[in-house]
Parts: structure tokens; sequence; C-alpha cells
């Protein structure tokens, strides 16, 4: 044997060896952990049950089917009406008191056409008129949801609306005028996104519950969708969204209307009152993509420009309240707001060109005087900055004088507030 | 008046005016700090947590977080109820809460001068003897056996009670009795504020309005003493 069949054995040899232990080492990987296919891939139940629970945060359903310090989806809340009280039913799956002997099919009935699994009809108080627009595979999901969570025995506590509005019966006028049945259909015409937005918007956001007006009758015409008005029993006004005097969204970002939406606050404005509990409980869950294509759709929706702004005769303010105003703004706001009303925005809003300060009812702005507030404490905004209260420190003639200046500072469009606008608001709202 | 915020107002309105209520005027010196965000509180607890003129509000300053925590989740989830604290806190979470009440809890603001109502000089003996020695024959303990030997209260869940005017006093214990106010169970406060007689309550509030704040106005540790009555908040 020569010395260099000998060489060759080994280097071979060695070869052998290290490709043999590269072998073991790819085969054993060590510090990899074993891939579990079920880590990744949820299986069928699972995938159905987070996606209706995702599903019932974009429907909200815990903000009403929930009472303050009580159990999730039991129900109990109080809400008041004009037409009484009336109380939220429970909806955890319990067999005798709440929906735990439903079916998939009468839960569906339920959200498409607003009758309860007994056939008694629903008030309108329960967003049927928005619901019916969801999908039966949605519908099925929220349902899949609400049967897995926690079953509670609380008997459901029966209204207590005045006559004649205690007459089931007479809902029966109030569909016909009102209640319009039928899933959403997409609009070819638009693009897959707007759709996705239009559809959380009209269903389970069930947003025209506050921004399209209600009647005397608590209807609110398809006409009028999306149009604004006073939410009954909150003494909070919900704009229009489709008025640029309002919030119209027409001139805004898709940036700053998904921030709204979600952060709950934006370089454009805040959400304050029942619109931050709506970001709180609902919208700060959603997905970046449902969010802006809720935003896609709202920034699209026709825009009306019909109403001309007030008159400069409209607009006219008595030098005495702007200067009292002016004083008023430079002690207790500008340190917030800036002395040009532009604020610090995210933390603090801007004033100048804030629809919310100048549209036509001067609610929101008078109110945020009075109580302050903060926005909702989000998922990306966990620690927002807040606004103190001024109705302990400001009298009826202060808080119109200083919301009437920062209606017609900077260029703002808005009309002057009378002290018994702020009065009449101070006795509404709770001391 | 801090001397910016002084100085801020002074640009546009007499800074003597400003003085009157300085500490309830909006002021921050960075915009991304707990100074800025606890804004929302000033025009009715002061810049930190002091008090202002209105006997109502009560000095937050200095209590214990975890009792300013407890009372902060109660008034969000209308366990303790005054409308314009339940609206202000409805959409917060807990762990802001927390930081807000830590941020507070580490103020030591000067003290608002010792309140001076009329008061006749029986009902303050009376209100002395509750607060520190108790009324044995009516099974109460003395104030200071659970809210600290000078009154600034006991970690973690025991506020103090020094600084707090008689107004905010009476209305609390009045709260308690009719059901109105709880604390965590066992609710050693309304055990209590039960055994309180009206007259008991006004002598108790205005004696407590009128002491002295201590040097220190840290709250007690809480392995010093024996409580007299079990109390949820300390477990």
């Amino acid at each position: 044997m020569s010395v260099g069949k000998t060489a060759l054995r080994v280097i071979v040899g060695a070869v052998v060896v290290v490709v043999a232990i590269a072998a073991i080492i790819a085969w054993q990987q060590p510090g990899v952990l074993p891939s579990d296919p079920r880590a990744v891939v949820a299986n069928p139940t699972t995938q159905v049950i987070n996606t209706g629970e995702y599903l019932a945060r974009a429907g909200d359903c815990v903000a009403c089917h929930t009472a303050p310090g009580g159990r999730e989806f039991a129900g109990g809340r109080a809400m008041p009406t004009p037409f009484g009280a009336l109380y939220v039913p429970n909806i955890t799956p319990d067999d005798e008191t709440g929906i735990g002997q439903w079916t998939a099919e009468e839960f569906y009935r339920m959200m498409h056409t607003g009758v309860s699994r007994d056939g008694t009809l629903l008030y309108p108080a329960m967003p049927f008129a928005s619901y019916t627009k969801v999908t039966r595979a949605d519908s099925d999901a929220i349902y899949a949801y609400l049967m897995s969570v926690p079953p509670v025995k609380l008997k459901n506590r029966p209204h207590e609306l005045r006559f004649p509005f205690n007459k089931r019966d007479l809902l029966i006028g109030w569909r016909t005028l009102y209640f319009q049945q039928g899933e959403y259909v997409p609009d070819p015409s638009q693009s897959p996104q707007w759709n996705r937005g239009a559809y959380l918007v009209q269903g389970l956001g069930h947003c025209s519950m506050c921004h399209t007006a209600v009647n005397a009758l608590g209807g609110s015409s398809e006409s009028q969708a999306f149009e604004g008005g006073m939410i009954p029993n909150q003494n909070w006004y919900a704009p229009s969204l489709t008025s640029n005097r309002e919030a119209g969204l027409g001139n805004w970002e898709i940036k700053d209307i998904t921030d709204l939406l979600q952060v709950g606050v934006s370089h454009r404005g805040t959400v304050y009152g029942p619109m931050a509990e709506v970001v709180y409980n609902s919208l700060q869950y959603l997905t970046d993509e449902d969010v802006t294509a809720m935003a896609v759709y709202l920034k699209a929706l026709p825009q009306r420009d019909a109403e001309p702004p007030p008159t400069s005769q409209a607009r006219l303010v008595q030098p005495e309240v702007m200067e009292l105003g002016r004083k008023i703004y430079a002690r207790q706001c500008a340190m917030c707001h800036g002395d040009e009303g532009k604020g610090f925005p995210p933390a603090y809003p801007p004033l100048a060109g804030n629809q919310s300060i100048t549209m036509a009812t001067p609610v929101n702005p008078v109110r945020m005087v009075l109580n302050g507030g903060y926005p909702p404490g989000t998922r990306k905004n966990p620690r927002p900055h807040g606004m103190p209260p001024f109705a302990h420190v400001l009298d009826d003639n202060e808080v119109s004088a200083v919301v009437t200046y920062i209606r017609v500072a900077w260029d703002n469009s808005g009309t002057p507030v009378t002290p018994a606008q702020a009065n009449a608001l101070r006795k509404l709202l709770p001391e | 008046m801090r001397p910016r915020a002084c100085l801020f107002v002074a640009i546009l309105v007499s800074c003597n005016v400003a003085v009157a209520q300085n500490e309830a005027l909006p002021a921050f010196k960075q915009l991304d700090s707990m100074e800025a965000r606890v804004q929302g509180c000033v025009t009715c607890h002061g810049q930190s947590g002091q008090g202002t003129s209105d006997g109502y509000f009560p000095r937050i300053a200095g209590k214990p977080a975890a009792y300013l925590y407890n009372q902060l989740v109660a008034f969000r989830d209308l366990s303790r109820k005054y409308p314009p604290m339940n609206y202000l806190v409805a959409y917060l979470p807990d762990a802001y809460l927390r930081e807000i009440a830590d941020h507070f809890s580490k103020q030591r603001p000067a003290f608002a001068p010792r309140e001076q109502t009329a008061v006749d000089a029986a009902t303050l003996e009376r209100g002395r003897a509750l607060a520190t020695m108790g009324d044995p024959a009516k099974g109460i303990p003395p104030c200071i056996s659970c809210h600290g030997a000078t009154l600034t209260g006991m970690n973690p869940g025991i506020p103090g009670l020094v600084g707090l005017r008689s107004t905010y006093v009476a209305a609390q214990l009045v709260r308690w009795r009719v059901g109105d106010r709880h604390a965590a169970e066992p609710d050693c406060m309304k055990r209590i504020a039960n055994r309180l007689s009206d007259v008991d309550v006004t002598a108790v509030a205005s004696w407590l309005s009128r002491q002295e704040a201590p040097v220190d106005a840290s709250p007690e540790s809480s392995n010093l003493v024996r409580m007299p009555f079990a109390c949820g908040s300390q477990q």
C-alpha cells in the first residue's frame, strides 16, 4: 500500500465523517424547536371562533350587552331612550336565561330580520337595520363565538317603556317605514377595499345608529343616511359624515381617518364621548386593513356642499364677547391648544380648522369646555392626554364667550354661541 | 406659580390675575410627560394634586398609589359614583390608571392653609376624641389607628386625611353610611361609618380639616401596626 493511497483513504474517511456529522446536526437541528403545525394553523373550530370574536368586536356587541361592572355579554344594562328604559338581554349561552338554546339559524334570523327566537319583534335599539347586511357566514361565526363564552345565569329584566311604545305590535309599522331587510350587496363598480369598508360601516359597525338623524318615532330614513343628528339621551351631537361642514372626511388624509377610528387621536381631531366608547370597545381592535377599508369608504361618501357657510352677518360677534373669549382662551386654553389654535396634535387637538368646533350646532364644543374629556386609551395610544372640566371655573357667559371665540377665531367659519345654549347643556349634564 | 406658566400667561393677561388660581390652570413643561397627560385633572385637583380652592375636590397628592388606583378603577367601572369623574376615566385602561395613580402618589406639594370654619369647642373636642382615641362604647376605633399617627395614610390602600377639607370628609362618611360609597370587602370603613352619628361626622370632619400637616407627608408602612378592623384594601 502506497503512502498516496493511505493519504487518500484518510482524506476520504475524514470527509465521510464530516459529512456524517453535518447530516446528524442537520437532522437533529440543535436549538431549533420542532415545528408544530397546530401553532400556525388553528383547527376549523378555533378559526371560526376567532373570526367570530373579531366580528363581535366590529359589531361592538359588548358595549350594550354588558352592564357596568357586570359579566361580559350577560346583559342587564339599562338603555334610556326617549320612549322609556330598555334593558339589554343576556346573550351568553346560558340555556335558561341566555341564548344557549338558540341555533345558528335562529341567531341569523334575529340578526337579519329583527325577529327573536320566540317570534317577538325586536326594538330597534338592537341595530338589526344595520346587522341585516351581515352575511350568513359572519353571523354563524359570531354565533360560534358567543356559544364559546362562559354562560351566565342572569334573567332578563323587562323593559320599562311608556304606553304606547310598550306595544310591540307598533313595531310592524316602524318596520314598514324604516326597515329594509337584506344582506350587503357589493357594488361591482367599486374596489374590493371600498366594498369591505361599506360592509363594515353599514353592517356590523352600525354607524348610522348615531350618525343618521333619528326622528320622533325613533326611525331614520335612508335618504338622510349619515347626515348627522343628536344622540337621544346622551346629549352629544353625532356629526354628519357627508357634510364638509361637519365630519365629512372628503378632505382628510386616509391616515388621519384611520388614526381617528383606530387610535382615537389624529392630526385633524380627537374622539370623545360616545365615539370614544366605540373606539375603546370596538374599532381599536380592528386590523389595519379593515380600518383602512372603512376610511376609504367614508372618505368617498358623497359630500353635500349644498349648504353654504354661514353668512358674515350670522358670524357677527359683539366685540366685548370676543374680547372676553380671547382673554379666557389665553388664560385657560392656549397652553395646550396654542395661541393660534393649532394645538399639539395628536396629543392636544387643533381647534383652528377643526370641523367639530365650527359645525352648525355648538353642542360638542360646549360640552368639551364644560366637562373636558380623555380620548380612549387604545393599543396604539395607551396613554392619552386629557382636557380638564371648566364647568366649575367658568360661568355661562364665559363658556359661551370662549366657545364663540374658538368658533370664529383663526378664520374658523362657526357662529356665536349664547349663554342660554351653554346653560341648557350645563343643566343636562351630571355635576 | 411656575415661572414658565406665569411668563406664558403674562404675555396676554396680567400675571397678578393668574396667581389667584394658578394651581388650577393648565401648564406643563414637556408634551411627552405624565405632567402633560394629567392636565385633565388640574382644574379640580390642582397641578400637583394639592387640591384647589373648591372645598369639595380633595387633595390627592401623596396618597398611597394603590388607594388612588382603586379609586380610579372604581370611578371607571361605576362602583364609585361621581359623574364628572366617571365620565373622564370611562375609557382608560388599567395600566394607564396605575400610572396616573403613581404620578400623584409621588407628588409632595405644599399644603393649603388649615380650615378655619366656625365650629364650637365641644364639637371640636368630640372630633379630636374620635380621631385620636375613638369611642370604645360605640365600637369606633380612632382614625389614627389606620390612617397613620400623623394622618398621612398607610400603604397600600388607606388614604391620608390630612389636608382634606371638612365638606369632602363629611360627604364621604355620609356616602359610606347610605351605601353609596364602598371599599373592597371586608369594607372596614362601612363598619365605622355606620357607627357615626350626624354630630360625629361633623365633629370628626371639622377636627381633621384643622390639623397641621407633618413635615414628611408620606403614608406609613403597612407593617407597623395591627389594624382594629380587617380592611379589604389592605389584603
